[in-house]
């Protein structure tokens, strides 16, 4: 206790200067209204919203985007992490923040309001916001108008037609815990191999460039989410990308029930926020129908909300008859998936 | 072990042991620097024994046997690609004429601009079904689907070898083209006089001579080969890098995910200590300054021979850089406007300070335990400075992860002790800034710029310091007047090769960065995580651009016969 006596201004100022010496940080920010978010999803999907959410409440968003370990830094920095809100998409990464601890519960009236209970957590640490569906892209020219079922894409007629991205990746992880949830593991797991030996090369790359070879002729298949579709459709920029939306159609392939595979988006409040009430109002904000209908519009997602219809773009693809079962069994079975997905060597490609 | 020229293992005669309490504070701040070093590695051991094990049951049935095998097959590729092209431009460039072969000498170490997660993009753009090189191929033989015809496929355990061994055979080529131009000299030379035809010279004299060099190269390349995660995720070879990544995010087990971590780390201490008994008894004595002077002559290619050797050597260069530049220029060009965007000016200035100062830290580091080593004299100094390097071969995210864990921890109590002191909170004060970046980054690298100044130390005659200690200098004083001087281009070059790394640098980046703060490499990643990975091309030109610039200014250097010796 050599300096402890006094709490003197130079002293003060002595643990800021050592501080700052050690501190590096070339852009800081100002100090006014913000709300800190922690996002898996890629800032770009949800600037419109968060700028309407500025726009409307006046509080400055700042943004973190990490895809690999967020729920490990959240932890690690502990009481003085200045995450606020956590925007994560896949419904196993919402239940793993929960179970890491870096969560904390809201019970809050607007948002529950907002939000039907099948898309959020019973004790309020996470909120889906926007649906997806995964999909098939398939061939305009060389597939017919027939129905697909998930069951039958490890039909050996399909042999060298399918593609689709890494079997360990999240989307295609949530589709095969929701088959292992429908049909058990052994069936799935004869299932998956079939679809292995159905793929036309390893798989790879996100879903768009799945488009990209269907277009090619590389396959005629391919397992993709829908708002990518809207986003090729769209892409001014890269006009090449519209030639691939061009050459496929969405199916929505079903599971037994009827239903089609669905997934969300979400956001969760953080543990430590210490701008919790700022957070508050943004998952509020995340919530309304006005900020659901901005995500509808602009990246091509189904609103969680009944009643609120999805964009244009998306409604031309067909209807979409979400399946049934609840989001928390799917990510119940990640793990199986995840190894099922090793011991049938799925990232190996086809065998043959 | 990974010098990045370790012909010289010049032998000295000891020099007399100094007295230890006089080094007793250079000492102490040198283990101090050890013990941060390897925090990373070491949290990630506590990590991985705090384990069960329950992984390792599905593990090994399944992913393990595969993925180990697929990681030596993908190491033995690299290291034969990379030596083999490495050497040859090298003897090539070193030993004949031919047209184009200054220009080619120094732009053969270009792709060392290119990180590897970049050339894989582009390698897929151009040489997959749908980019020109097939597409070419379909209209020339009237192909439609890919069911036509035969195409070497990219997305294999080859195809990653290709594109790695593409943009790090410089560390081997750097390396062997040191080497032929000082040592081969004098014997090859006696041997020539003697009647020998270059190809035995080559074969009998260059090769065994420079062998430890293209080791050294070779070990560098091997280690960026085993902690690279986007080329072989985007190429689909599913690496022990690749199973870290799914056991611990989609299995949730991040002791799972150390423990196969620390089973690599084993596998490369196993690799070096081979390397390093099976050359036991070999001592190399490196030629002085002095034995330098005059130039080789070179032999001059003549006939069909000259353009074929100008073909051989620019091939690696244009695939390694070559096709980089022209998929991302092509991009880059329909987005000209990002070139005005403030957020990329801001992610172009972060990515430059970062990098400089890690060269700075790192260089700085290396210098204080490579001194630390030769004062004590310890054995265990020298381990220690050695088991330092290691975390190179470790995936950039898990050595971040350790170093995440570790400074978090010491910035939550740092904050706590300056509450209860001052009432002041510090908050998170390495991990909540850019310091953390740098400490990553600087730690990362560390390797290199140790492996080129202890390369540059052993080439210096070895009493020299002590010469001027002798004359009366202080240590201090000899080291600024005569070791530093001497050693600078051997500096130069660490600091070179951590700068480009750092530029490149993105798996530790990404996890560490504070709020705001985008490099161009993390500026890419967000571009291209949303599938968009043509919006980074603009990004991915700059650090291509920004890293060549001293990548020029060092294979410069080196071609002087001055720095060659370096």
């Amino acid at each position: 206790m050599i300096f402890g006596a006094s709490r003197s201004t130079s002293t003060r100022l002595a643990a800021a200067a050592l501080a700052a010496g050690i501190a590096y940080v070339p852009f800081a920010a100002a100090a006014d209204e913000v709300v800190n978010i922690y996002s898996y999803r890629q800032p770009a999907l949800i600037q419109p919203a968060l700028d309407a959410f500025t726009a409307e409440t006046g509080i400055r968003t700042e943004i973190l985007f990490l895809d690999k370990g967020l729920e490990d830094r959240i932890a690690a920095e502990g009481t003085n992490s200045p995450a606020d809100v956590i925007l994560t998409v896949d419904i196993a990464r919402l239940t793993n923040v929960k179970e890491k601890g870096v969560t904390q519960a809201l019970e809050d009236e607007t948002v529950n309001a907002n939000l039907p209970a099948e898309y959020r957590d019973p004790e309020g640490h996470w909120f889906g916001i926007t649906k997806r569906a995964r999909v098939l892209y398939a061939s305009k020219e060389r597939v017919g108008d027939e129905p697909i079922t998930y069951a039958e894409l490890a039909d050996p007629k399909w042999k060298g037609k399918i593609c689709m991205r890494s079997g360990q990746h999240d989307y295609n992880l949530a589709l095969f815990s929701a088959a292992i949830a429908h049909w058990g593991e052994e069936k799935t797991e004869e299932w998956l191999t079939g679809l292995k030996n159905n793929l036309a090369r390893k798989p790879d790359g996100g879903d768009r460039p799945q488009a990209k070879a269907i277009m090619a002729g590389e396959c005629d298949i391919a397992l993709g989410n829908t708002y990518y579709v809207g986003l090729m459709q769209t892409n001014e920029k890269d006009p090449e990308e519209k030639e691939w939306a061009n050459a496929i159609k969405v199916v929505f392939p079903t599971f037994e029930n009827g239903g089609t595979h669905v997934n969300v988006s979400g956001v969760a409040l953080a543990k430590n926020a210490p701008n919790r009430d700022n957070a508050v109002k943004l998952i509020q904000f995340l919530s309304s129908p006005a900020a659901q209908q901005i995500q509808a519009e602009q990246s091509y997602e189904y609103p969680v909300q009944p009643g609120l219809e999805a964009s244009p773009v998306v409604q031309a693809f067909g209807k979409l008859n979400a399946d049934t079962l609840s989001l928390a069994e799917i990510a119940a079975h990640r793990k199986a998936a995840s190894e099922m997905v090793d011991r049938v060597a799925l990232d190996d490609g086809p065998s043959s | 072990m990974t010098s990045l020229d370790g012909t010289a293992r010049t032998q000295t005669a000891p020099a007399p042991r100094v007295k230890r309490e006089r080094h007793g504070v250079v000492f102490f701040i040198a283990l101090a620097v050890c013990a941060m070093v390897l925090l990373p590695v070491a949290t990630l051991a506590g990590i991985a024994f705090s384990g069960t094990g329950e992984v390792w049951p599905h593990l090994a049935s399944t992913v393990l046997p595969g993925a180990t095998l697929t990681t030596l097959h993908l190491l033995a590729l690299v290291s034969i690609l990379t030596s083999v092209t490495g050497v040859a431009c090298a003897w090539l460039v070193v030993g004949y004429d031919f047209p184009l072969r200054k220009t080619l000498a120094w732009a053969l170490v270009l792709p060392l601009a290119v990180p590897p997660y970049l050339a894989s993009y582009a390698f897929a753009e151009f040489f997959l079904f749908a980019g020109p090189v097939q597409t070419a191929w379909r209209s020339l033989f009237g192909f439609h689907t890919a069911r036509d015809y035969w195409f070497p496929d990219l997305r294999s355990t080859g195809g990653a070898a290709l594109v790695m061994s593409c943009v790090l055979y410089p560390y081997v080529y750097l390396t062997a083209r040191v080497v032929f131009i000082m040592q081969g000299r004098n014997i090859a030379d006696v041997a020539r006089t003697l009647g020998a035809k270059p190809s035995t010279v080559f074969r009998r004299i260059l090769l065994p001579v420079s062998r430890p060099a293209i080791i050294a190269g070779v070990a560098l390349v091997l280690m960026e080969t085993l902690n690279d995660f986007g080329a072989s995720e985007y190429l689909g070879v599913r690496t022990l890098t690749l199973s870290v990544f799914t056991t611990w995010l989609n299995r949730g087990s991040l002791e799972g995910a150390a423990q196969i971590a620390m089973l690599m780390l084993v596998l490369v201490f196993t690799l070096l200590m081979a390397e390093q008994w099976a050359r036991r008894r070999q001592r190399f004595h490196s030629a002085r300054a002095t034995h330098m002077k005059a130039r080789p002559p070179r032999l001059q290619l003549t006939g069909w021979k000259g353009p074929a050797a100008t073909l051989a050597v620019a091939t690696p260069m244009l695939l390694g850089f070559g096709v980089p530049i022209y998929v991302f220029g092509t991009y880059a060009l329909r987005r000209a406007h990002q070139f005005f965007d403030p957020a990329l000016a801001r992610a172009f200035v972060n990515s430059l300070t970062t990098a400089l100062a890690a060269a700075v830290l790192a260089v700085l580091i290396a210098l204080l335990l490579i001194n630390a080593a030769r004062v004590a004299r310890s054995r265990s100094v020298t381990l220690a400075t050695r088991f330092a390097m290691i975390g190179y071969a470790l995936p950039g995210t898990i050595m971040a992860l350790g170093l995440l864990f570790s400074l978090a921890r010491f910035d939550n109590w740092l904050d706590a002790q300056m509450r209860a002191w001052f009432d002041v909170s510090t908050g998170l004060l390495l991990t909540g800034s850019a310091t953390a970046i740098v400490l990553a980054c600087s730690i990362r690298f560390l390797a290199l710029a140790e492996g080129s100044i202890r390369s540059g130390l052993e080439k210096l005659p070895p009493n020299i310091d002590e010469a001027a200690r002798s004359l009366g200098r202080s240590s201090l004083q000899s080291a600024a007047s005569v070791t530093i001087p001497l050693l600078w281009p051997a500096i130069f070059t660490a600091g070179v090769l951590v700068f480009v790394d750092t530029m490149k640098e993105l798996s530790a980046t990404i996890l560490l960065r504070p709020f705001g703060f985008n490099t161009l490499a993390t500026f890419i990643y967000e571009s291209a995580s949303r599938g968009m990975a043509q919006d980074g091309a603009v990004a991915a030109l700059l650090i291509i651009v920004t890293a060549t610039v001293p990548i020029v200014l060092l294979s410069g250097a080196l071609m002087r016969d001055r720095e060659a010796m370096m």
